[in-house]
């Protein structure tokens, strides 16, 4: 789960890491209170989770209360990047004498933590590492030792802060790697990390990841859920526990197992058609599962067409393909379902189907063909 | 021969009790042939489940019985600590099917084992397991898609996909030595050049399969581990063509960042390194009757 710019900062602040005090606002009435009781010049600030805010014009600087409402009337409602801006940031500005880069997050290669420290902040890191590589100090950190503050030194060091912020930035990046491991986050990234030109070292960005599967051990994560927006489809997934990813096409997908339905979707491409979405039912296929996942994909307006690719491991073909003609008969369902069942008991599963068999129900033996028979029902359907 | 596994092994299985996964999974491995000879659990030391005998501790297991090899599906909340208990013991071959381990804990048992535990072998998380076909099932593979005999060897980042290849090999009459499921997670335990390696030097695996996925860099890996020091060819397919960049396509490792992880550079750096590249699992497998053949 990515978190929006201002609770990172306030999950941040949990762990002692400095930022600029400010407050979100969701009106332009509450953006201007706001301001007043944090004192002006305040800034502006969007809160979408993409980047290139500031060039989109969501990131302003006011003076004063009418500034603030000019502002606050403008970039609440804007769209950024098909982002629509429902809620604003409001943080005193800051004098900024120099501009960093840190951040931590999984080095899946080396299987290690991977620190980036940089005196040139405020620009895309990416473009940084391309340009020039040299200016990214990095540093691996092995998970069972930690971040100790002489790596954290010397790191500051080899980045090139300037040395009269290095001791607050060394601390700052110890807090940070807290944040990182004990707060159960993929990412957390401070761009830009600035020095005020009074000498203080915060962090006037916040880009924080959280592991979905820690969620179990913080369970103040429920706010920062309660504020995802979703795709409609995919909120409607996320209730029934479905691994749902909506994309732009007119095959609707239902697989077992992640690597199965992103082959489907690939399966389904290659024969000419489009995949409207990855949906992974996980283990067992049962009737329930299959109703809430036909009910998603139903769902989607663009749909024209469904191919369920279901390989039984240990689930039974004929458990399958039951499963799926109750499902038929608790949802109704506008598109032509094509099914391709192979694996274990797949000649019982089929033979079950061949029973409920029509135009708008196909059993096909292969995956090839099946995707082939949804892609041609989907170009051919109407609905 | 077989990679990891054999008829010798012997499976404790960590976490059982009348209702647990850990037992539903044991009886089937034991049904298809696998020695299960202990179970444990920290409140029913004494027991005997289904006939397997039930241990306080993974070590009171080990000691006992002479387990060999663990297999664990407890809760991802409880996984870590399994998996470091079963290494304390001195288990050389842990295999962990647990899905949605926090990433974090993940990354530290692996470097944990590399550091304190160099003696045990991780299979998994998240994973389907191990099956030596007609010798030893460690895991959820349904033992009746897998034919014993090789010469394949098998290994693969989706547990789905996994299944589909085996099929598709048995289904064509090619048998298997090994099939090894590493599992979708960021960090797992054995990765891919870890069992192409254990193939290269099984004397009868003769051709390997392999299936990889979206994201990481674990794809890329092995195929410079295959240029640099594979003899026997190697067929793959990546699943994940049109997977969209930034969304977790259901496993926590298959997400592509920005532009790295994409299938197509994934094919493309096995294509290079000599490899013959699918471009879907029944193209895989007869791309792989088409290798067997040449081999005589």
């Amino acid at each position: 789960m990515d978190l929006y710019e201002y609770q990172g900062k306030q999950y941040f602040a949990r762990f002692g890491i400095p930022t600029s005090p400010g407050a979100p606002a969701d009106t332009v009435d509450e953006a201007v209170a706001a301001a007043d009781r944090i004192g002006y010049p305040v800034v502006v600030k969007a809160q979408v989770k993409v980047g290139g805010r500031g060039k989109a014009g969501g990131i302003k600087l006011a003076g004063d209360s009418a500034e603030v409402r000019t502002h606050a009337s403008a970039i609440l409602g804007m769209d950024i990047k098909g982002h629509t801006v429902g809620r604003v940031w409001i943080e005193r500005s800051s004098d900024i004498a120099y501009e960093y880069y840190a951040s931590f997050t999984l080095d899946r290669s080396a299987k290690k933590h991977l620190c980036m420290v940089s005196a040139k902040g405020g620009v895309d890191i990416e473009e940084v590492a391309a340009t020039d590589p040299g200016a990214i100090a990095r540093c691996h950190i092995d998970p069972v030792d930690g971040l100790s503050a002489e790596t954290a030194a010397a790191l500051v060091a080899e980045a090139g802060l300037h040395e009269e912020a290095r001791a607050q930035a060394a601390e700052l990046l110890v807090k940070l790697y807290t944040c990182y491991v004990e707060g159960d986050c993929d990412l957390a990234e401070i761009n830009p990390l600035i020095v005020t030109t009074d000498g203080r070292v915060h962090a006037l960005d916040a880009k924080v990841t959280l592991d979905d599967s820690a969620a179990f051990r913080h369970p103040e994560w429920e706010e920062f859920a309660a504020t995802e927006t979703l795709d409609p489809r995919e909120r409607l997934a996320k209730e029934k526990g479905l691994q749902y990813v909506g994309l732009d096409g007119f095959v609707g997908i239902i697989a077992n197992g992640a690597g199965l339905a992103m082959s489907t979707c690939d399966v389904v491409e290659q024969v000419g058609g489009k995949p409207a979405n990855f949906l992974d039912i996980g283990g067992g296929a049962n009737a329930a599962q299959m109703a809430n996942a036909l009910e998603v994909i139903s769902s989607d307006e663009n749909v024209r067409a469904i191919f369920i690719n279901i390989f039984g491991g240990i689930t039974r073909g004929e458990e399958v393909a039951n499963g799926i003609v109750e499902a038929l008969g608790r949802v109704e369902i506008a598109a032509p379902i094509v099914i391709r069942l192979d694996g274990t008991n797949a000649e019982e599963g089929r033979a079950i189907l061949a029973g409920r068999a029509s135009d708008r129900l196909v059993s096909v033996p292969t995956m090839i063909e099946a995707a082939r028979r949804a892609t041609e029902l989907a170009q051919g359907a109407t609905r | 021969m077989s990679v990891f596994v054999d008829e010798t092994t012997k499976v404790v299985v960590q976490g059982v009790s009348p209702s647990s996964q850990g037992l539903y999974h044991g009886l089937r491995n034991r049904a298809y042939g696998t020695q299960v000879v202990a179970g444990t659990n920290p409140k029913r030391g004494g027991d005997v489940v289904e006939g397997i005998p039930v241990f306080a501790s993974v070590a009171e297991a080990v000691a006992e019985t002479g387990a060999n090899a663990s297999f664990i599906s407890v809760p991802p909340r409880f996984a870590a600590e399994a998996i470091v208990e079963a290494a304390e013991a001195g288990v050389p071959f842990v295999v962990c099917i647990t899905e949605g381990i926090p990433a974090h804990d993940e990354a530290r048992v692996y470097n944990l084992l590399v550091r304190d535990f160099p003696g045990t072998r991780l299979l998994g998380p998240n994973c389907p397991g191990i099956i030596s076909a007609g010798k030893c099932n460690i895991g959820i593979t349904s033992g009746d898609i897998a034919l014993p005999g090789g010469p394949v060897g098998l290994v693969s980042r989706s547990g789905t996909v996994f299944y589909q290849a085996l099929y598709e090999l048995t289904q064509k009459g090619i048998g298997q030595t090994t099939g090894v499921g590493i599992g979708g997670d960021p960090v797992p335990g054995t990765s891919f050049t870890d069992v192409l390696a254990a193939f290269e030097a099984d004397p009868e695996t003769r051709a390997v399969l392999m299936i990889g996925e979206i994201g990481g860099s674990a794809e890329e890996q092995a195929a410079d581990f295959i240029k640099d020091h594979m003899t026997k060819p190697v067929v793959a397919y990546i699943a994940g063509v049109t997977a969209p960049p930034g969304r977790k396509m259901g496993h926590a490792g298959a997400i592509i960042s920005g532009t790295h992880g994409t299938a197509k550079a994934k094919m493309e750096a096995l294509a290079a390194a000599g490899v013959v590249v699918a471009q879907n699992p029944t193209e895989a497998g007869e791309k792989m009757a088409g290798v067997v053949r040449d081999l005589g």
